[in-house]
């Protein structure tokens, strides 16, 4: 599996769930060799080291059913070709030389040629499928398929319309990620949403598209963990990354209504993106400063403490192919707005829907969760009680079905 | 020879329409017009109009053949400003003499369970309009969705009624049959209990094809009530089954057209509920607790069972007073639209997870936006009050001054 960064040292949403479907594979007894990028200047430094001419590969944390490789490269989920300069500015820097890739396209084809020689060299053990997730990892996912014969599967996350608020983006992501798809033999989407976006702006074969849902854990919010939170003023939270994809810019339209109805109302902002300094001169421009906190981007525990405290979480996305950020709010007890364009809207019902566009809907709503307090608690508590249904083996017993048409199909 | 008694309801509600926060204080149009016109006019031509011109043609044909009707206020109205083809088509059917027509609260409320005042109120406005219109003194009582206990007996029977019709539910039953007339504790009316199994056999199993019993036929159905022995079968289901629930294409208007002939061949009779009420109760029936018709639960949980719908009407009803010191007849009249009880319905959130019955019932996204809409027009309705009575009591000092 081509894969991303686990909890707690990833970014978003990708990481996260590569986590939950491994973890679900394995407790359904698949092998998983994970293969990773990891920025140097991340290292840990208790790895294993292997040297392998050019390139350090590093072996670490093989447990019982999973072997994890980790790959240095210059690549994080959502990382821009702005972001990709400036990072590899600051780790030539502090590491050895000219290594990476100029830009981030070369790069990706850096990590592809790496992947290849990880092949070559044996260290891939025998695997029966390759499956890969998000368009960064595709060309390196198509070699291995073409020196392995083995069948693939590329995982659709996100594409580069959800990117773009479904405007079309980089053309060259948008031809890596249609090459990955035509190419696969399955295609796997985290939501109907996202299959038909790839069926309508990709044109790929919709017989070969198989939706699986992500899910959340329920238990691994343990109950002990009381937040002793003192607050005055009712708290709207938006927890994700500030760009376009995100919706910031409705989030601080529907908090202007708000504060027409209710002023004291303080609108925490957890994240980090490209968007933010245009978020924060609309949030002074439409006189909310003293309303808005920016906490920046947050980890672990911290975003469990921002979900409790607030008194609604808001996932206003112009596109977003899933959505976990709604179902830990869930498992936090948040009453919850999601986007109507969003994937996680097609697998919950105990939360409010908007159109993203609609801010004076987006705004009645929260008015009605801040003022209507038996609302606020129903939402709550049935949310909890739906947030149940919802797991990782069952995620991973869909992809497993999945690799089962695929070798029946050999 | 056993005896059925056809009842059927007719009801719709007042939908409400988007109504967002920043509309109260300067908006007090609360309900869907469009919406309401459009599911009146769907239903009437699915359900309402072939359904009255057959049993309309069941009456002439069979002289025996005897039906009843409860007919909400709020439908209507509806029914007078949407479909003038309908209502006269009920009026026909409600004039008809052995067509008998029952008395409910006008507005389909649960105003029983919040106010004894209002509940009296909107049953005598209900006895009034089908008094006006169909020239007809009701003598049996349904409340909304059947909900019943013993005090709501003891009520109705001080305002005039022979009979009260109820489900035959297990709880108050126990091992007795519903197919009996039967007197509530502590009241001196009959009491006629609903067969659930032989009306939901019409209503919600008719067309389903995993049912044992599918398809259900008219020969069929009519052996299974003559082998009964027992005197009374009550049949009560909601109207709509014939046409909107059960759609066409599923032949229910066809079992019900040959239904009459089926039961002559099988000695089966007809009674109406008021008829029913003449007969000697074979024993008592003991509710202490509220039932109804609605889910396996048999109880209040479909429209009270939450947090939200609990909010929500509780706030209603304190409103009471208020509005009522307004005298002010559309302030009124768009409060006591609000407490119909499809309202709470919509709010409910059992097993929405899962989505069912309650989902295809529900005109809105979810149980939550029932809840906001409603919640928001009550807010404006306040203002209005509010208004409508510091104006009042603004000119009673100028008169006084």
């Amino acid at each position: 599996m081509l894969g991303w960064e686990f909890p707690p040292f990833n970014m978003g949403g990708l990481g996260t769930a590569c986590y939950g479907i491994v973890k679900g594979l394995t407790n359904n007894n698949v092998k998983v060799t994970f293969v990773l990028p990891r920025i140097p200047s991340r290292f840990k430094g208790n790895e294993k080291v292997e040297n392998n001419n050019k390139y350090d590969i590093i072996i670490a944390e093989e447990e019982a059913n999973v072997k994890k490789i980790i790959v240095p490269a210059l690549l994080i989920p959502y990382i821009t070709r702005t972001k990709y300069n400036e990072l590899s500015v600051k780790e030539k820097t502090s590491s050895s030389g000219d290594l990476y890739g100029k830009n981030l396209f070369q790069e990706v084809i850096r990590y592809k040629e790496l992947i290849k020689q990880l092949y070559l060299k044996g260290v891939l053990d025998n695997f029966d499928i390759i499956h890969a997730h998000d368009w960064m990892t595709y060309l390196a996912a198509i070699e291995l398929k073409r020196l392995s014969g083995k069948p693939l599967i590329v995982h659709v996350h996100a594409t580069e319309f959800d990117r773009n608020g479904m405007r079309y983006g980089n053309q060259k992501v948008h031809g890596i990620e249609k090459e990955g798809m035509e190419k696969a033999d399955a295609v796997i989407t985290v939501s109907n949403y996202t299959k038909s976006v790839i069926i309508s702006k990709y044109g790929i074969n919709p017989q070969k598209v198989f939706t699986v849902h992500n899910a959340v854990e329920f238990s691994s919010c343990s109950p002990s963990e009381n937040f002793e939170i003192k607050k005055h003023d009712k708290i709207v939270l938006f927890l994700g990354r500030i760009t376009l994809q995100k919706g910031p810019d409705y989030f601080v339209k529907a908090a202007r209504l708000v504060s027409n109805v209710i002023p004291n109302v303080k609108y925490i902002v957890v994240g980090e993106g490209d968007m933010k300094n245009q978020m924060i001169r609309d949030v002074v421009r439409l006189g909310l400063a003293s309303n808005f906190l920016f906490a920046g981007f947050l980890r672990g525990k911290d975003i469990d403490r921002a979900y409790r405290m607030a008194d609604i979480y808001v996932m206003p996305s112009v596109s977003e192919p899933f959505g976990i950020t709604p179902l830990e709010a869930m498992r936090n007890g948040t009453p919850t707005i999601i986007s109507k364009q969003s994937g996680v809207s097609e697998i919950v019902n105990n939360c409010l829907k908007v159109d993203f566009w609609d801010v004076n809907e987006i705004a009645n709503k929260i008015i009605a969760v801040l003022k209507y307090k038996a609302l606020k608690n129903e939402l709550s508590k049935h949310g909890l009680i739906e947030i149940k249904k919802f797991s990782w083996d069952k995620t991973a017993k869909e992809i497993i079905n999945v690799y089962n048409t695929l070798l029946r199909a050999q | 020879m056993t005896k059925v008694c056809f009842y059927f309801q007719v009801h719709q509600p007042f939908r409400l329409r988007k109504y967002q926060i920043f509309e109260v204080g300067n908006n007090s149009n609360y309900f869907d017009e469009q919406k309401n016109r459009f599911v009146l006019n769907k239903v009437a031509k699915k359900s309402y109009l072939p359904m009255n011109k057959l049993l309309l043609n069941l009456l002439d044909e069979n002289p025996s053949f005897k039906v009843s009707l409860s007919i909400t206020g709020t439908v209507l109205e509806q029914l007078e400003a949407y479909n003038k083809e309908a209502f006269e088509s009920f009026k026909e059917l409600g004039k008809h003499k052995r067509v008998e027509l029952l008395d409910e609260t006008y507005y389909h409320s649960l105003a029983f369970l919040y106010s004894k005042e209002e509940f009296k109120e909107q049953v005598n406005m209900h006895k009034k309009e089908i008094r006006k219109i169909f020239h007809k003194n009701p003598r049996v009582f349904r409340n909304t969705e059947l909900i019943y206990n013993n005090e709501l007996a003891k009520f109705v029977e001080k305002m005039g009624y022979k009979a009260i019709i109820t489900e035959g539910a297990d709880k108050i039953l126990g091992w007795r049959s519903p197919n009996f007339v039967y007197k509530p504790k502590g009241a001196d009316i009959k009491l006629l209990l609903k067969n659930y199994r032989l009306s939901d056999d019409i209503a919600f199993r008719f067309s389903n094809k995993s049912w044992k019993e599918f398809p259900l036929t008219a020969p069929k159905y009519a052996y299974w009530i003559s082998s009964i022995r027992e005197p009374v079968v009550n049949l009560f289901m909601d109207y709509e089954t014939f046409g909107e629930h059960q759609w066409k294409d599923t032949g229910i208007f066809e079992f019900m057209k040959h239904l009459p002939e089926e039961f002559r061949k099988n000695k089966v009779g007809y009674l109406t509920p008021s008829e029913e009420a003449k007969m000697e109760p074979v024993g008592e029936i003991d509710a202490p607790y509220y039932i109804s018709w609605a889910d396996v639960e048999r109880d209040l949980s479909a429209w009270l069972g939450n947090e939200i719908q609990n909010s929500a009407i509780k706030e209603l009803y304190d409103m009471e007073k208020e509005v009522k010191k307004t005298k002010d007849k559309k302030i009124i009249s768009d409060w006591r639209k609000l407490q119909t009880s499809d309202h709470f319905y919509y709010m409910c959130t059992k097993w929405f997870a899962d989505g069912d019955v309650h989902k295809y019932f529900n005109p809105y996204d979810s149980p939550y936006e029932a809840f906001i809409r409603f919640m928001n027009i009550i807010q404006d309705l306040k203002i209005r009050c509010e208004n409508k009575n510091k104006e009042k009591t603004k000119s009673k000092k100028e008169v006084v001054a």
